[in-house]
């Protein structure tokens, strides 16, 4: 973390979100559900108008000034999203609609011609059923072994656990949350990635929350395959990421077949293109990719530092006032955790929580967070969370605590 | 806050049930899921009184609660009629007389996504009177 960081003026970061002014039930607008989708911020909206506006065509196919004009705006945002994360090379970022698509892609090119049946790929308790339903299509549709890390009662990885998972040597892929979108744990994935190279395993990190509040290096991580989605970056629906190294991308079959993928195409057989095009059949999500490119300008700009500072500040705010509510459990206590919040009132379901929370404006999402498997681990049925983006402010956590206050009297 | 929807009938019969508990024997059972919260509840028929087992939010446990006195002493055709009123009632938010306290529940109506936590126990109702226990309803949401 650079010294000089400046903390964010979040009051007029907030003019860039035109939602936030917004009175929902005639309260003010606060979003606690940005773990969920991020609200977007003016130059993303404006990027997207502008390209519809002013510089669209397809992209890759027509050699007319329009057409040209797009793809080199599509095809920038596969540099900026290179320098977000650090890859070795822009070849290395595969565009897709969602992090859930890019773990299915893996799952499907990658698992089916790197794995061979009675391999085994081994995912953690905590994990988002994004990353957990395909290895279960991959193990009946391929035969490959599926293996559950489990995680210690603070929600951090259990590293016991681990080590028996394996022993072994069957594991050949990991695949892990880099951040818990229940419990907000943050996994420690440089070591992680050393523990499974030394044991002959990729590691396959789901950044779908982690990307939002940190700056992710893959290479210091030296991360495999690395996966998130644009809408939860302050960037739109429809367009997600996969990275992977290059000596991987460069063996695995095509996912999907049609335009685009292919380098030469005959009515019999077709031969693939390189990657990352081999990965992208048919139209993409043309305006919105530019409108991700746009996000990532956005969070730059404003300084993944800066940002981690500004959460890392409200998440211990927030620990702070929710834990003076009596009968909320707070779920997970992990060391290193970022800006989501997942609790249970002793008296009040979590449905009912977030109800009467939207009455005063307030946004918090309940469920079972598409991760039934952990409320089953953590022995609930569902629970209320509250997350954090760049834009949330103090006083918003301590709207929500009067709110909840307000829920335990009622329940009382 | 505009708390409506938990009016003191529905906080009372959520937190004070008086027909909760799967009884010794019964006659007929139902049930239903919503995984997407959680939400379970059974239905048990002894003779013509109800009891349920309800595992999740107030309003599915209100609901439970108000639908087991009402359905009291009713035939299947009764039931029937009485469920057709309710979801009317909780979709559009207008109370009318047979329902009772029923009535209470109307402001579901505001809150579409909450919907199924007042209706669940109905269809568990249903399934028990169809004879198919697991005819109740488990969408997978
Ligand atoms: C940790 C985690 N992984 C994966 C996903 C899936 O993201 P998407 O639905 O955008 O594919 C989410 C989003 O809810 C998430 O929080």
């Amino acid at each position: 973390m650079s010294q000089a960081t400046q903390p964010l003026d979040v009051h007029k970061l907030r003019e860039d979100f035109p939602i936030l002014s917004q009175k929902v039930h005639g309260k003010p607008f606060v979003f606690l559900d940005s773990g969920a989708s991020a609200q977007k911020p003016k130059q993303v909206i404006e990027a997207m108008r502008f390209v519809m506006e002013a510089q669209y065509a397809n992209v890759h196919r027509g050699l007319h000034y329009m057409s040209e004009k797009a793809s080199d705006a599509y095809e920038a945002v596969r540099d900026k999203v290179a320098e977000l994360i650090n890859a070795g090379s822009r070849d290395e970022i595969v565009f897709t609609r969602n992090a859930t698509e890019s773990v299915n892609l893996v799952a499907y090119t990658w698992g089916r011609s790197a794995l061979k049946p009675g391999d085994a790929v081994a995912v953690s308790e905590m994990e988002h059923h994004a990353n957990l339903v395909p290895w279960q299509m991959l193990r009946d549709a391929h035969g490959t072994a599926l293996r559950i890390v489990k995680i210690t009662e603070s929600g951090e990885l259990d590293w016991d656990s681990l080590e028996e998972v394996f022993a072994d040597g069957k594991v050949k892929l990991l695949s892990l949350t880099h951040m818990s979108n229940v419990l907000g744990t943050y996994t420690p994935v440089e070591r992680l990635a050393k523990f499974a190279h030394e044991r002959g395993a990729k590691l396959m990190l789901d950044g779908a929350q982690a990307i939002v509040h940190r700056a992710v290096d893959v290479r210091a991580i030296d991360a495999d395959f690395y996966v998130f989605s644009g809408h939860k970056l302050y960037g739109p629906t429809g367009i997600g990421v996969l990275y992977a190294k290059a000596e991987i991308l460069e063996q695995m079959p095509p996912f999907m077949g049609g335009g685009d993928m292919i380098a030469s195409v005959g009515y019999q057989n077709s031969t693939w293109a390189k990657p990352p095009h081999r990965f992208e059949a048919g139209t993409p999500a043309i305006i919105e990719t530019i409108g991700l490119g746009a996000a990532i300008d956005y969070v730059r700009a404003v300084g993944f530092d800066a940002i981690a500072e500004h959460e890392r500040h409200l998440t211990e705010h927030a620990l702070g006032v929710l834990s003076q509510i009596e009968g909320l459990r707070i779920l997970g206590s992990a060391q290193d955790r970022g800006g989501v919040i997942s609790f249970v009132m002793k008296d009040a379901h979590a449905h009912d929580i977030a109800t009467l929370l939207d009455r005063q404006g307030i946004a918090v999402r309940a469920g079972h967070h598409c991760a039934e498997p952990l409320m089953g681990r953590l022995g609930v049925t569902s629970t209320a969370r509250a997350s954090f983006g760049l834009y949330t402010l103090p006083e918003e956590i301590d709207a929500l605590a009067t709110g909840l206050e307000r829920v335990r009297k009622i329940f009382a | 806050m505009n708390e409506a929807l938990y009016d003191s009938i529905v906080l009372d019969r959520a937190r004070h049930p008086r027909h909760a508990g799967r009884p010794a024997a019964f006659d007929a059972m139902g049930a239903g899921e919503n995984r997407m919260c959680g939400d379970q509840v059974s239905i048990f028929r002894v003779g013509s009184t109800y009891r349920h087992e309800a595992v999740g939010c107030a309003i599915l446990a209100a609901s439970a609660e108000l639908m087991c006195d009402a359905a009291t002493g009713k035939n299947a055709g009764e039931i029937a009629i009485l469920a057709k009123s309710f979801e009317q009632l909780v979709k559009t938010g207008q109370a009318s007389p047979e329902l009772g306290d029923l009535n209470a529940l109307a402001g579901i109506a505001q809150y579409p996504s909450r919907l199924r936590c007042a209706t669940l126990p109905w269809s568990a109702l249903k399934a028990s009177l169809a004879g198919d226990p697991g005819a109740g309803d488990r969408d997978h949401d």
